[in-house]
Order: structure tokens, then sequence, then C-alpha cells
């Protein structure tokens, strides 16, 4: 199922949560809805919904105008953050109960509520209480719960916020294979980009009550539309200078940037990756920038490196893959040359070019 | 060993908070008990189950266990009811109601006796409209009700009102999404998560009402086989300086109190069995 959100507002008091947005997930898509708290993620998923109501705009399911109806008629499942799972009763009955309220017959209950413990890979927990099971256990319930009704969409709010990192990293792949299995159309919302980038088809970057930016994870990665976007997706360092003919001047060092081309002169800002700087003995051109090594962090997939301009006075972090960390053989105190190798530039009016 | 000197505690004192719980204990229950044991020693065993078991006893026993009873279970559905809008809704004196919950703590239950009497006799404000109906509170059993209703009120409220403040608002949400209506999200998630603190609350009032002698000594006419409840009967017996046999009854009904707390302590705790 497809939705569509059209204009979407919602005011609380005097603070906007969300200002005249409008997004499509097209149908079977795993979309996430990230953003920094405060950003309208969770009013934008409870709208959808039903557990909020918007000011103004809509929200179509497959073509069929839902703004309308309530939260039980809209056969959404949605997860909660805190599981909201019900305390007094097993597993199994909390599995069951969207079904028990529907009238069922128990016989279909019981096969329908095991096929999806198996699912979830709880069989045998049935008769447990939500209170003597994990947070990973407990999550897995909700999301059980939730799918037992045969949802048209599926909404989780911070699904795994409250989880450790090793769990969380589990459920994000299962939650993945999930999806590949079920294909129920599911929104997510998260602060957490590594989150987005590895579970989402989709995703949504949102600040401020607007959409900042949508795309696939790797669009948004590899070209932000913005300098919120930008910083918000991982580290970046960032550069203030002036622009002009291909180039962009900062205090003693220059960067190709051809994308600019016009003779005049005008403020922006540059922002580069950690992983897009080459660090090198020698100096490569003008662009190479002196630096000193001031800390070197080797644990891990990448060796961090936090260098010191001199000639800016400001300090840069570049990652290296480890095989050219040894090669350098960097020592805190060495002098070294820094080339950025891809440049990401924003004037002031957020005007990308 | 729980007395072993390797065991180090945060909190030291486990040793002389023990001891003087324990003398409290002693000194306020279990040797006062021991005393009406001795007490009731005095008869044989033949003159004791005389005492106990006239049929003007057996009558006050069924009256106060039956009264108490009806009277906790009406606390139970006001208590709740109070218990929930005081915690779900914003109102203007919410606070001044919340407050006058805990009256009847306070108020000497001879007092509210003898103003529920006065209310409920043909002149008064409620009898009034009752009697012409046919329903004579005053000096009757039902007065007994509603006095024990009065003083047994605040422990339900009291028990269920943090639990109803702890529920968190999104299991009711996640009712809702499964398709579940009002209706069967008081049913089935809200009642059985508050089934515990109503149970505690239901014992309490039934404790309270099975132990009150003041209010109802001035509502009910204590009329023997009729309205006279069990502590009304051992006064009575200790005014005919029957010491022994008062006690006696005293010991019954102590027993029968026993017996029916810790049945629905047991209750509650196997319907407490999820929390962790």
């Amino acid at each position: 199922m497809s939705i569509r959100i059209r204009n979407i507002t919602k005011q609380f008091g005097d603070f906007t949560a969300l200002k005249n947005v409008s997004l499509d997930v097209p149908s079977g898509s795993l979309l996430a809805l990230l953003g920094p708290s405060g950003s309208g993620k969770t009013t934008l998923l409870r709208i959808i919904a039903g557990l909020e109501q918007a000011d103004a705009g809509s929200i179509l399911v497959e073509d069929e105008d839902v703004s309308q109806q309530s939260a039980r008629d809209r056969e959404v499942g949605f997860v909660f953050q805190h599981y909201a799972l019900f305390k007094q009763m097993s597993v199994f009955e909390n599995v069951a109960f969207g079904m028990r309220v529907r009238h069922v017959a128990a016989a279909e209950v019981r096969t329908r509520v095991n096929e999806l413990l198996h699912l979830v890979r709880l069989e045998g927990l049935g008769n447990r209480y939500p209170s003597e099971l994990s947070g990973g256990q407990r999550q897995r319930v909700a999301l059980a719960r939730a799918l037992a009704v045969k949802p048209r969409l599926l909404l989780l709010d911070e699904p795994f916020g409250a989880l450790d990192a090793k769990v969380r990293q589990e459920l994000r792949t299962w939650l993945r294979n999930l999806h590949e299995e079920m294909q129920v159309t599911t929104v997510f919302v998260t602060h957490d980009q590594e989150e987005a980038f590895e579970v989402a088809d989709q995703v949504v970057v949102m600040r401020q009550g607007n959409i900042e930016q949508s795309g696939t994870p790797q669009d948004v990665f590899d070209h932000p539309a913005t300098p919120f976007v930008m910083d918000f997706l991982g580290h970046v360092n960032v550069f203030h200078g002036r622009l002009e003919s291909g180039q962009m001047h900062m205090s003693g060092f220059a960067m190709e940037y051809p994308e600019y081309q016009q003779t005049q002169s005008r403020d922006a800002t540059a922002y580069v990756r950690p992983h897009e700087v080459e660090l090198n003995r020698t100096p490569q051109g003008e662009t190479s920038l002196p630096v000193r090594v001031v800390h070197v962090n080797p644990a891990g997939p990448v060796t961090r490196v936090r260098l010191l301009s001199d000639v800016f006075g400001a300090a840069l972090n570049v990652d290296l893959s480890p095989g050219r960390y040894h090669e350098l053989a960097l020592r805190p105190g060495d002098q070294v040359f820094a080339t950025p190798k891809r440049v990401r530039v924003f004037l002031p009016e957020d005007y990308a070019i | 060993m729980w007395f072993s000197k390797k065991t180090q505690r945060v909190l030291p004192g486990f040793k002389t908070s023990l001891g003087y719980t324990l003398t409290v204990l002693t000194l306020l229950l279990l040797l006062p008990l021991a005393a009406c044991l001795f007490k009731a020693a005095a008869l044989s065993p033949a003159q004791f189950f005389a005492a106990v078991g006239t049929r003007r006893a057996i009558a006050t026993y069924v009256l106060s266990f039956g009264a108490s009873f009806v009277a906790a279970v009406i606390n139970v559905g006001i208590g709740l009811l109070l218990a929930w809008v005081l915690v779900r809704y914003e109102f203007w004196g919410r606070r001044l109601l919340d407050s006058l919950i805990d009256l009847p703590f306070a108020l000497p239950t001879s007092v509210a006796g003898l103003v529920f009497s006065s209310l409920l006799v043909k002149k008064g404000w409620y009898g009034q409209l009752l009697v012409p109906l046919g329903i004579s509170a005053a000096y009757s059993r039902l007065g007994i009700v509603i006095v024990l209703v009065f003083v047994g009120l605040p422990f339900v409220v009291r028990t269920v009102q943090p639990v109803l403040e702890s529920l968190e608002g999104d299991t009711e949400e996640a009712a809702a999404m499964l398709g579940a209506s009002r209706w069967q999200t008081l049913w089935r998630v809200l009642l059985p998560a508050l089934r515990p603190s109503l149970m505690t609350g239901f014992a309490l009032s039934f404790a309270r009402g099975l132990g009150e002698y003041g209010s109802v000594v001035f509502i009910s006419a204590n009329i023997p086989y009729k309205t006279e409840i069990a502590p009304v009967l051992i006064v009575a017996q200790l005014e005919e300086f029957k010491y022994a046999e008062a006690t006696a009854i005293a010991l019954v009904l102590m027993a029968m109190s026993l017996v029916s707390l810790a049945f629905v302590n047991w209750l509650e705790r196997r319907s407490r069995r999820y929390a962790p």
C-alpha cells in the first residue's frame, strides 16, 4: 500500500511541529524518517497512524483518504519506542490481542500466533510475560503483535532506540530481512543516520518540521542538498572562504571547484568528509594544506587522525584506511600535507551549486 | 547465613532495626493476641463452642462478613471511578477533591455514624426521599453497608490511584492501533492491569469493615439477629461481665478475618504473576 502525505501541518500550542509537509511512500518500500529530536519525525509518524490529528492536510493510503479515520480503523501496525506491551498478558496473548478484539476463531488465532512467534524467533516463549524477556525480545513481541492483524502499513517509532548496540545491530539486519519477506510498506523513525542508511531504501531527512531532503541512502549521503544534511550525516570538516573562477580560496590555500566558473567572487562554505581527504608526506600541488598531526586513533575499521592546520589555526579530522596509515607511519607532531579529494560548497543562502 | 559477619551491607544496622521491629511487633501485636488466647482458654472446649456457636453469635458473623463484603464490592466500583477521574482529568477543584478523599481516615467514625443516621431517618435529607420509596436505611442493614462504604472508600482510591498514574498512555494507544474499541481497551487492557491494586483495595476496605465499630453502633439499632454486628456483640458480652465469652467470639472473628485476608492476598499475588 502506498502512502501519500499531502501538505500536513501540525501545531502544538506555539510550537509548529510540521510545516506543510508532503511526501510519497511507494508501496512495499522501507522508508526512514531521519532527524534530530524536535524535527517533527515522530509527529508525522503518529499522524500517519491516526494517533495525532493534523491541523491541515491529508493522508492517503492507496488513494483512500484516511485523514478522518480513527487509529483503530486505519489497519496500521504500530511499534512503540518503549514496546507498550500489555504487561499482564503472556507473550502469546499480546500477539493474539488484535485478533481477539476482532473475534477471530481460537484455532485460527493459535495458528497465526505460532506462525508469528516463529517469524520473530520467539517459539516456545509464548507463555512468558513481558517482564521475563530481554529488551530485544520485547521489541520482537511488539513487532509480532503489530503484524498479527495483517496491517496495510507498518510504522515504527525509534524501534531500536532503547536497546544496546549489539542487539540493535542484530535487529536492524533482521528487520531488513523481515521486510524483504513480508513486503509491507514500512515507515520508521530514527535519529541514528547509520540505522537509517543500513535499513531503509529511502531516507527522508527532517529538520524543524520540514523535509530537508529525501532520496535513497546513497543519494542523500553523496549529494546532500543542504549544509544541514551534510552535517547531520556523519562528520565533516568545514572551511570558510571565497569562491571564484573554479577555485575555492581559503587563507593560504585553495581547492579546485570547477562547478563555479563565474569570475565574480563570493563567500562560501566548503564541507569535506574525513574519509575524502588524502594525507601525504610531500605537497601535491597548490591544493595541499600543510598540517601537523595532533592525535592518531588506530582502533576500529578506520584510523582517525586529528590534525591542526597552522595556517588556519583550525582542526581537521581525517579517516585513513589502516593500510594507508601503516604506509605513512604517522606520529603525533609529524608535518604532512592534506589534499581534499572531494569538496562540497554551499553558498550562504543555502543555494547548492 | 543472614547473620554471617562476612555480609557487608551498604546501609548498616540490619540487626538493630530487625530487633527493633520484632520488639515493637511483639509488644503491639503478638502479646495482645496471646493475652486474648489466654483469656479465652479459661473456657473448656465445650463452653467455648457454646459461647461462639449461639444463634445470636452466628447471626453477627454473617452480618459482619456480609455487610463488609458488600461494602467492599461497592467501594471497588466507586473507588475505581473516583481514582480514574482524579488521575485522568484536569478540572477545577481537583486538588480539593483529592484531599477530601482522605476525610474518612481522619473523621471519628462515630461522627460518620451520627451524620448518616440523621440523614437517613424519616425526616433527614436522604430519608425524606428514600423512606416514601420504602427504603428505610437508618437502623437497618442497609445503613450498616452505607457507613462501611464511607469508611472504606479511601482505601480503594488510594491503592488504585498510583497504579493508574503509572500506566503508560502508550499501552492504550497500542490497543487502539490493534483495533480495540474503547470498551475493549478498558475491559481487556486497563482493568486487568488494575486488578491487583483493586484487590488490595478490596481487602483493605473489607478488613476495615470487619473491624468497624463506632459508626455502626450509631446507625444500626443493634438488634440481636437483625442489625447486630460481631464487635457490638463482643461489647454486649463485656457489659454482662462475660469476659471469656467475649474473647472467644473475638478469637473466632480474628481467625475468620485472617483466613479471608489470606485468601484475598493469595488471589492478589496470583494475579500479580507478571510483575517483575
